[in-house]
């Protein structure tokens, strides 16, 4: 059974953007895509740790704003030829209502 | 759904690289079948010189392992050579009758080694230089016999040649040229070589033609035979006149051949079933034989069989070196100059160096290094960049680090070898902290070949650039190759094929007004491009359209977008903007009571006279504005791709020194210009005399007063690379100081590419350029100062007291969830 808590609406995140998201898990940044897709992740680089959440929201990919490694937002790894890996957290979007599960994916 | 096959004809380095990026690209899209027609998997040809030479084994030279080919489902096939493609029922098949089906074919067959057409050429003793099987005849006749002969004065004749008197035979070299290397060093440079190579033990024979190779009684070969009715005694003889593509397969399933398997942008033959890269195709009338043009082919063929279709090849420029250990040589473009070109030339015999330079409309056009190879990395980005050369011809042939280059790379001069001999712990990029073993490793394990993929890799020398003379030799030691090459024109990202100046004139020629309109008028091949096009194209499209563009935030890095600048920790630093870096106590008591209320961790003076409050969260930041702005600051935009600050010295109104008032012509060069979003920082500075406290001549646009008016000079840069800035002009009026400001950052605005600082920029047209629309053409000026003051009444809105005023603040807010 998966917790779900709902967090925002989709029209809190900016399209291309994202905002922080404060759990007692850590800080979870969720995504927002061109075509509205949402995705959420550990709002950490795994490269040095720099918050996902404040770079540029590309395709399904967001730029670290420390030091400009791409993660993919489906699978939370680095894009080559860059290696790690960012937690990813379930999410849903219900007639706009975007939820999200604390308990990270395997 | 049954997967597609994709049967590979050729098991080399090209054909393989495609399947690597093919599995990279697609997975799970083809079964793949593999035909060699040597027993080896595919190896490091380019490494057969060393081999042959006793430096590395046939070992540590294989790419992909048999392992490799298990592990990726991909069926292989060696010592097996494909002799027919029945294109009806697509099928190819082997000498020893495997046949196999596919759905894409790709040839990837390469080339085989020049025989000259004279009598004996099939003797036993006689071999080409293309192959493990080539190298192994050799050393084979190393161990028994004594005199060979390398027919051929070219790269890969002299390589082998090297390689065999390594193994301790006595080596002859035949050419037909009047000196060695003819297509890649003029005569003098190569005099130096041979020379060198003469040293070394090895015997040359010029402008000798071979006319037949004698069989002794063994039947072996045992001298060979020239036009001049000479002779040279030869248990060996090595082939290495040229190579010829291996076409004869794809001529005989009737595809078009012409010098090679000809192909279009997307490496597909006249079959559009069958695909071919590497040395056997012809690609708009090029047969490539260096490695980072075949990876090039690679990449785009890869991207037309994951039937993602956006990618096209469009040629490649291309250099060389010779790897025989103890020799540097380096050559690209067109080094023997000619008609309409001009020659620089340094030679040093005694110290075995010659470099010359040839140049075409101050740009370079072709080089030749010899004894000295460092800069050649250096010289070959000039080349494919067509910089203007002109305001540093003068050190141009002394070298990257001798206009004003004080990176990694100063220093170590032309001691190439004392590159490889340092430690692997020893630092190499400091930009990037990657050490020498670092290189390696990434060299090795990943197969790098090209310094783009290093710099991908490992980010040596990816920044500054000033260390890539020293990765491009380590890379070279360690995997062999040549030079880095890249298309000839440069796109802005791998989002577009378009160049930063073909987007530009575009955005203003079609009047284009938005991004996704740009992106589809210009052919984007993402759906919302990428971190390094959107903030270009943002900027491109505001400064074309200032009154009507609308600012995509989302498009901006998160300094723009936070109106701070990013710390490590992902806190923010808040700069108040002082205009010429004056104050009052008030203003001082105003920031002191906000560091207080905000509980500031640090406080600190910038390097260019401002105040910096570090260590802020994001979501303070609008309060801590709403308090600054009260006291009647505005953003410092310390945080932009912006003009920063005006530095100033006190002046005339206090210093003994000082001739003109710098303070408040600092204060009204700052009113004028602050808020401008420019394509990088941009400084200026004032210095009140000559003594220039201000350092106004490492800035962007510095003014120097002087008794009898203000000098202005442009260009300069205190970062990574120091560089001096260059005189403009000379002006009598503070009036004019702000119209010749107003219209240097304005022609800057209008011309550089996005991230381009200005001293990069001013290299690249020249000085002379800039000269042309800012000083001498007085009309051009006034349009220039008048078009920066339009495009400055939308940007001098402060972003601070918007957010205070609600725009846009909620970005700033997390979103707290209770658990």
């Amino acid at each position: 059974m998966t917790d779900w808590i709902e967090v925002a609406h989709l029209d809190d995140i900016p399209r291309q953007g994202a905002r922080v998201v404060t759990t007692s898990a850590g800080a979870i940044a969720v995504f927002r895509t061109v075509d509205d897709e949402i995705f959420a992740l550990r709002d950490k680089c795994p490269h040095k740790g720099g918050p996902l959440s404040q770079g540029i929201v590309h395709g399904k990919r967001v730029a670290c704003p420390l030091h400009d490694w791409k993660i993919s937002l489906e699978t939370g790894l680095a894009v080559a030829p860059d290696e790690g890996c960012a937690a990813r957290y379930p999410v849903r979007v219900e007639a706009g209502r975007i939820s999200l599960s604390l308990t990270p994916e395997k | 759904m049954a997967r597609m096959r994709l049967v590979l004809v050729g098991n080399g380095m090209a054909g393989l690289r495609t399947l690597e990026e093919l599995l990279k690209a697609a997975p799970d899209q083809y079964d793949i079948t593999v035909f060699g027609d040597e027993p080896h998997p595919n190896y490091n040809r380019i490494m057969l010189s060393p081999v042959l030479a006793g430096e590395q084994t046939v070992e540590q030279i294989v790419l992909n392992s048999r392992d490799w080919y298990v592990a990726n489902g991909i069926t292989l096939h060696t010592g097996r050579k494909i002799v027919k493609i029945d294109r009806k029922n697509r099928v190819v098949e082997a000498d020893d009758g495997t046949r196999a089906e596919y759905d894409r074919l790709l040839l990837a067959t390469g080339s085989k080694s020049f025989i000259l057409p004279v009598p004996g050429a099939d003797l036993p003793g006689v071999v080409g230089f293309r192959d493990i099987a080539d190298v192994d005849t050799m050393v084979r006749a190393s161990s028994q016999y004594q005199n060979a002969v390398v027919i051929g004065g070219g790269l890969l004749g002299l390589e082998a040649a090297n390689g065999l008197k390594m193994r301790g035979m006595d080596v002859s070299v035949v050419h037909i040229a009047p000196w060695l290397l003819e297509r890649q060093m003029d005569e003098p440079a190569s005099r130096l070589l041979q020379e060198n190579l003469e040293e070394k033990g090895l015997k040359f024979l010029l402008q000798k033609q071979t006319a037949e190779l004698v069989r002794g009684e063994s039947g072996r070969v045992c001298a060979v035979k020239f036009k001049d009715g000479e002779s040279v005694p030869a248990d060996l003889v090595v082939m290495a006149v040229g190579i010829r593509p291996n076409t004869e397969l794809a001529e005989s399933a009737g595809l078009q051949c012409k010098r090679g398997i000809v192909v279009n942008d997307t490496m597909q033959t006249f079959d559009p079933r069958i695909y071919a890269v590497g040395e056997c195709v012809n690609h708009r009338g090029i047969a490539y034989g260096l490695v980072a043009p075949l990876f090039e082919q690679a990449k785009v063929c890869a991207n037309h069989l994951a039937e993602h279709g956006v990618a096209q090849y469009q040629g490649s420029m291309t250099s060389t070196k010779l790897k025989v250990t103890g020799i540097d040589l380096f050559s690209a473009g067109n080094f023997m100059g000619g008609e309409g070109m001009e020659e620089i030339v340094f030679q040093d015999a005694g110290r075995g160096s010659y470099k010359k330079l040839v140049l075409k409309d101050n740009k370079l056009a072709g080089a030749v290094l010899y004894g000295d190879t460092l800069d050649g990395a250096w010289y070959f980005e000039l080349m494919r960049d067509a910089t203007d050369v002109s305001d540093f011809r003068d050190k141009l042939l002394f070298g990257r680090h001798h206009i004003g280059d004080s990176g990694a790379g100063g220093g170590l001069g032309d001691e190439l070898s004392r590159v490889m001999a340092l430690p692997d712990s020893a630092e190499i990029c400091g930009c990037n902290g990657v050490c020498k073993g670092d290189i390696i490793k990434a060299v090795r394990e990943k197969k790098l070949f090209t310094l783009d993929e290093v710099r991908a890799h490992t980010k040596a020398s990816g920044s500054c650039g000033s260390c890539t003379g020293l990765v491009e030799t380590i890379l070279a030691a360690t995997a062999g190759g040549d030079y880095s090459t890249a298309p000839s024109k440069k796109p802005l990202c791998n989002c577009t094929e378009h160049t930063h100046d073909e987007i530009r004139a575009s955005i203003v020629e079609h009047e284009l007004k938005d991004m996704p309109e740009a992106m589809r008028f210009l052919g984007w091949n993402t759906p919302d491009g990428c971190a390094k096009c959107r903030p270009a194209l943002n900027y491109y499209l505001l400064c074309a359209w200032p009154e009507e563009y609308q600012d995509d935030a989302q498009s901006r890095y998160i300094n723009e977008r936070a109106h701070g600048n990013i710390q490590k920790d992902g806190s923010f630093s808040v700069v108040p903007r002082m205009f010429g870096g004056l104050c009052t106590p008030a203003d001082l008591r105003a920031i002191a009571d906000v560091a207080d209320k905000f509980k500031v961790p640090e406080v600190k003076v910038t390097g260019g006279q401002r105040i910096d409050l570090f260590g802020i969260k994001k979501e303070d930041l609008p309060a801590m504005w709403k308090d600054l702005s009260d006291a009647g600051f505005v953003s410092g935009h310390a945080y932009g791709k912006a003009m920063r600050t005006v530095k100033t010295c006190v002046g005339a109104k206090w210093c003994r020194f000082g001739t003109q008032d710098s303070t408040g012509l600092g204060v009204k060069l700052e009113e004028l210009t602050w808020g401008s979003w420019m394509p990088h920082k941009y400084k200026l500075a004032v210095s009140g005399c000559p003594r220039n406290c201000a350092e106004a001549t490492i800035k962007d646009f510095g003014v120097v007063c002087v008794d009898s008016g203000y000098e202005l000079h442009v260009g300069g840069n205190g970062g990574i690379k120091v560089r001096v800035t260059d005189l403009l002009t000379k002006v009598e009026s503070e009036e004019q100081v702000l119209e010749f400001s107003a219209a240097f950052a304005q022609l800057y605005r209008e011309e550089a590419h996005y991230l381009e600082r200005t001293a990069p920029w001013v290299e690249r047209v020249g000085l002379a350029h800039i000269k042309e629309k800012v000083v001498e053409d007085a009309a051009n000026r006034k349009a220039l100062a008048e078009r920066f003051r339009v495009s400055q009444k939308p940007a001098q809105v402060d972003p601070w007291k918007e957010r205070t005023e609600g725009a846009k603040t909620r970005e700033f807010l997390p979103i707290h969830v209770a658990t």
